[in-house]
């Protein structure tokens, strides 16, 4: 569904933040992209959404290609495309209720079709009970829902979030990754951007792409995403490898002949 | 009606902004107001002076009944011609006499009438420039039976001058004043756009057409446009009425250019805004 093919993306002034960069994320997949700040997550995250475009290679999303989209279609890949921000982002002139109709607005859909939306959509995160509350009457935890809420408000097929646990308290970010989690659940892939290796330790199961200086050095399922003799494969008998060296979760180098990844767990969450 | 509702609410909620967005335009559009009341009253002024060019033709004496009634009609077909009014020899003698008060006893008792019967040709509007007066004169002034055309070239080359440079001050004038509203106008778009910037980054983050973040905001000057042609048109009228009253007679404008004018505001409105739309949204979807 999401596919890198030896993607590059240069920028002007701050020079080189991704270098040849190619995996596959799969339809109701959930994949952790980690790596400390600067090594390129956010641009994964902005190729993604089409922000941005490589200065070299392909990203496909779904139907949507970068070398071949036109500038009418962006808004057309945006809507299947869920962003979630650290910060929220949120209208605070607007409630909660009214921040998630504010994306439904885009699509053109009608009043009453809105209003039922995201009642079930608020129901969904949790927050029916806060509908009329504005951003700054909520907690961290209940912001970040309603982010989520208007995010999911267009039926995307992929939700992208931006270290979207960095601002809130652990409680609040269990609350919201489980959130994430049961989402993915439900069919809507995950690309998660954190550098919580709390968060990573808890859900070693998950899939890890680790980026660094912009290159990806590790990738727990590409084994599952690109079997290297074309066959659906079974994962557990790839390692994961960081520069060429077999690492464990924590990104220790393993003794050699150590195996990791573990695939069952990938194959529930790579269908 | 969306655009127009967040049109509506962004006006409101920057009072200070909007205030200053149709202040902008009300002045510009008001001091092409005054200029067009202006332009308005000279161009009447000069129409009455205009409607007095007149070409007249002295007929020789001989002329019969018959030749009369054939070179009047002739020149009355002219389709420059509004009218030929025939004054005879005793009418001009009258006429001479009433007006040259002086010699209005001598007058009565000349035994023989010196001056000529006439034809008095009156252009049509539109057709009393000095090169059409021309022509028509010199047109006149070949039938056998006229002695002599007269019609004021001086008056008419001066009307015309006049009327020339009216109109070039009111179209560099307007010009100017419009490009001056245009420029404030797009400013306080531009200042309504970076106040929306976060609204317009979730709308592009959601999936929102150009088209759809756009349209608020041309609606925005559209609005802001019409409300200062109605600020424009109040302080115009009051202008006329201080004018009227404690200066001179003045003429007011004609409805279709006050109509034109708060139209003209709200055209204004629109177009700065598109314009810096497109200037501060240009990065909008660009990959």
């Amino acid at each position: 569904m999401i596919r890198f093919r030896d993607v590059t993306k240069h920028y002007p002034r701050s020079g080189t933040a991704l270098a040849d960069v190619s995996f596959h994320v799969r339809k109701a997949e959930f994949v952790f992209l980690t790596g400390p700040s600067g090594a390129g997550k956010t641009t994964v995250l902005k190729l993604v959404h089409m922000e941005a475009a490589p200065t070299e290679g392909e990203v496909i999303i779904s139907r949507f290609s970068s070398t071949r989209i036109r500038r009418r279609e962006i808004p057309q890949l945006r809507r299947r495309v869920g962003f979630v921000f650290q910060d929220f982002r949120l209208l605070e002139r607007f409630t909660a209720a009214e921040n998630i109709a504010f994306a439904l607005q885009v699509t053109g859909a009608n009043r009453s079709a809105i209003r039922s939306k995201v009642m079930r959509l608020l129901d969904h995160v949790g927050l029916a009970s806060r509908a009329s509350a504005y951003p700054a009457e909520l907690s961290g935890g209940e912001r970040q829902r309603v982010a989520i809420a208007r995010a999911l408000a267009t039926d995307p097929l992929v939700l992208l979030a931006d270290e979207p646990t960095g601002n809130l308290d652990e409680r609040a970010s269990l609350g919201v990754f489980d959130l994430f989690k049961q989402l993915n659940s439900l069919g809507t892939a995950v690309i998660l951007a954190t550098h919580d290796a709390t968060l990573l330790r808890r859900h070693r199961e998950t899939r890890v792409l680790e980026l660094e200086g912009g290159r990806l050095v590790y990738d727990s399922g590409a084994a599952a995403a690109q079997p290297p003799d074309g066959s659906t494969g079974d994962s557990s008998i790839f390692e994961l490898v960081r520069d060429g060296q077999p690492m464990d979760r924590d990104g220790q180098p393993m003794d050699s002949g150590a195996k990791q990844g573990s695939g069952s767990e990938r194959g529930g969450t790579a269908p | 009606m969306r655009p127009f509702r967040e049109a509506l609410i962004s006006l409101v909620r920057r009072p200070v902004l909007a205030a200053l967005s149709v202040t902008s335009i009300g002045l510009s559009l008001f001091i092409l107001g005054l200029f067009g009341l202006t332009a308005h009253n000279i161009s009447k002024a000069l129409a009455a002076v205009e409607e007095k060019v007149e070409i007249v033709a002295y007929l020789r004496d001989e002329i019969d009944e018959a030749q009369l009634r054939l070179v009047r009609s002739e020149i009355g077909a002219f389709p420059e011609v509004e009218s030929v009014e025939y004054v005879s020899k005793t009418e001009a003698l009258y006429n001479a006499s009433r007006e040259l008060a002086e010699f209005s006893d001598v007058f009565p008792d000349v035994e023989v009438n010196p001056l000529p019967a006439s034809l008095e040709v009156r252009l049509l509007p539109g057709q009393r420039d000095p090169h059409t007066v021309g022509t028509v004169a010199a047109r006149i002034s070949g039938y056998e039976f006229i002695d002599e055309v007269r019609f004021g070239r001086e008056w008419v080359n001066r009307i015309h001058t006049l009327r020339r440079i009216a109109g070039g001050t009111a179209l560099i004038v307007g010009g100017s004043f419009a490009l001056v509203a245009m420029l404030l106008v797009g400013t306080t778009v531009r200042m309504s756009i970076h106040a929306r910037s976060t609204e317009i980054a979730i709308m592009e983050n959601v999936g929102a057409t150009a088209g759809f973040i756009q349209r608020p905001f041309l609606a925005e000057g559209l609005i802001s446009g019409l409300a200062g042609g109605l600020l424009a048109l109040a302080l115009t009228f009051a202008a006329y009425r201080l004018l009227d009253r404690a200066v001179m007679a003045v003429l007011w404008l004609p409805d279709l250019w006050i109509v034109a004018g708060i139209l003209g505001g709200g055209v204004l409105g629109m177009l700065s805004a598109g314009r810096s739309v497109r200037r501060e949204l240009k990065g909008l979807y660009a990959i």
